[in-house]
């Protein structure tokens, strides 16, 4: 039988002397901050996104070239960029729980997985609906789909790879290694419609050279760029709870919580 | 305000199934994550208590 509930050893002992950021550390301390932060972002990443897409769909004007069917941009490009980045954040939190051998960086790094899955599937789907009135095909094996297709398989391996192994802290350092070795692709993608001669269009926006694109269609985009990052990092914070929950059930403070919540 | 009337908004210039198309999967994904990250807290609490509470069938599994 289990006589663990209510172990005040095991309840957040590193809470007492954490100061600042750090305290944050704590899975535990982490839960409940998330719990406060969650609505507001929630809410921010709605309006902004709504914001953005209103702009982007009612206020924009059509594009000479393309007619409406640009406005795929305001969805196809911000998942995307959080397909991108997301990986890039996985990747970095793998290398420190390589590293420092933390609890929470390998626990981040499986809460961004799905978010990340998600985006680089979005980002698929929305480009094949753009390709096909504009290229006329739905796909073709150009070297910027190709890389994106190959995030989605690295992201998907990922998920399966943690899932298919038993033992949490194995399961971590399989992941980890994964998500390093792959990081490799971000670039590819990237930098692919400069290296090789894609038929995708390059870089609406970069650093450094002023946009092409009109300035209420910069706005649309930005927005909702802005709105969809907030969603993602809602979502993997929700995710980061539920993981902290699952890996610390044995706690007094666990139990605490799923007493309270019932 | 660059439309005329909600049905030319609709029709996209001819584009709407690529567009709405979309718009649409976005949405479905966006609220799709939520819905399964509502329910994995929810079964999340229920085994946390169900350890607790001494269920043996809780014992077994490991992450």
């Amino acid at each position: 039988m289990i006589a663990t509930s209510h172990d005040p050893a095991s309840a957040g002992h590193s809470l007492s002397n954490g100061a600042g950021w750090w305290k944050y550390a704590s899975p535990h301390a982490a839960y409940f901050a998330i719990g406060r932060l969650l609505p507001w972002l929630l809410a921010s990443g709605i309006g902004v996104l709504g914001l953005g897409l209103g702009i982007g769909f009612l206020v924009a004007p059509a594009d000479h070239q393309q007619g409406e069917v640009y406005r795929i941009l305001f969805v196809h490009v911000p998942t995307a960029w959080v397909a991108m980045v997301v990986y890039v954040a996985m990747a970095f939190w793998a290398g420190v729980g390589l590293v420092m051998n933390t609890r929470l960086s390998f626990m981040l790094m499986q809460a961004l997985a799905p978010t990340g899955t998600l985006s680089a599937f979005l980002c698929l789907w929305t480009g094949a609906l753009w390709g096909k009135p504009t290229w006329g095909t739905w796909w073709v094996w150009d070297a910027r789909l190709t890389s994106v297709l190959i995030l989605l398989f690295l992201y998907v391996g990922f998920v399966a790879l943690q899932s298919a192994i038993d033992d949490s802290q194995r399961a971590d350092r399989a992941g980890a290694l994964l998500a390093l070795v792959g990081v490799v692709n971000v670039p590819v993608i990237y930098f692919s419609v400069k290296w090789w001669n894609t038929l995708h269009q390059g870089a609406s926006i970069s650093l450094g050279s002023a946009p092409t694109l009109a300035p209420d269609m910069l706005l649309g985009l930005l927005a909702s760029a802005l709105g969809l990052w907030l969603l993602a990092i809602a979502a993997v914070l929700a995710r980061l709870r539920c993981v902290v929950l699952e890996r610390e059930r044995h706690t007094g403070w666990a139990a605490r919580v799923a007493e309270g919540a019932a | 305000m660059s439309w005329r009337g909600a049905s030319e908004f609709v029709a996209m210039g001819g584009y709407g199934i690529y567009v709405w198309g979309s718009l649409g999967m976005v949405v479905v994904g966006l609220v799709g994550e939520w819905v399964v990250l509502t329910w994995r807290l929810r079964a999340a609490l229920r085994r946390v208590k169900s350890f607790h509470a001494g269920d043996e069938s809780s014992l077994g599994e490991v992450e």
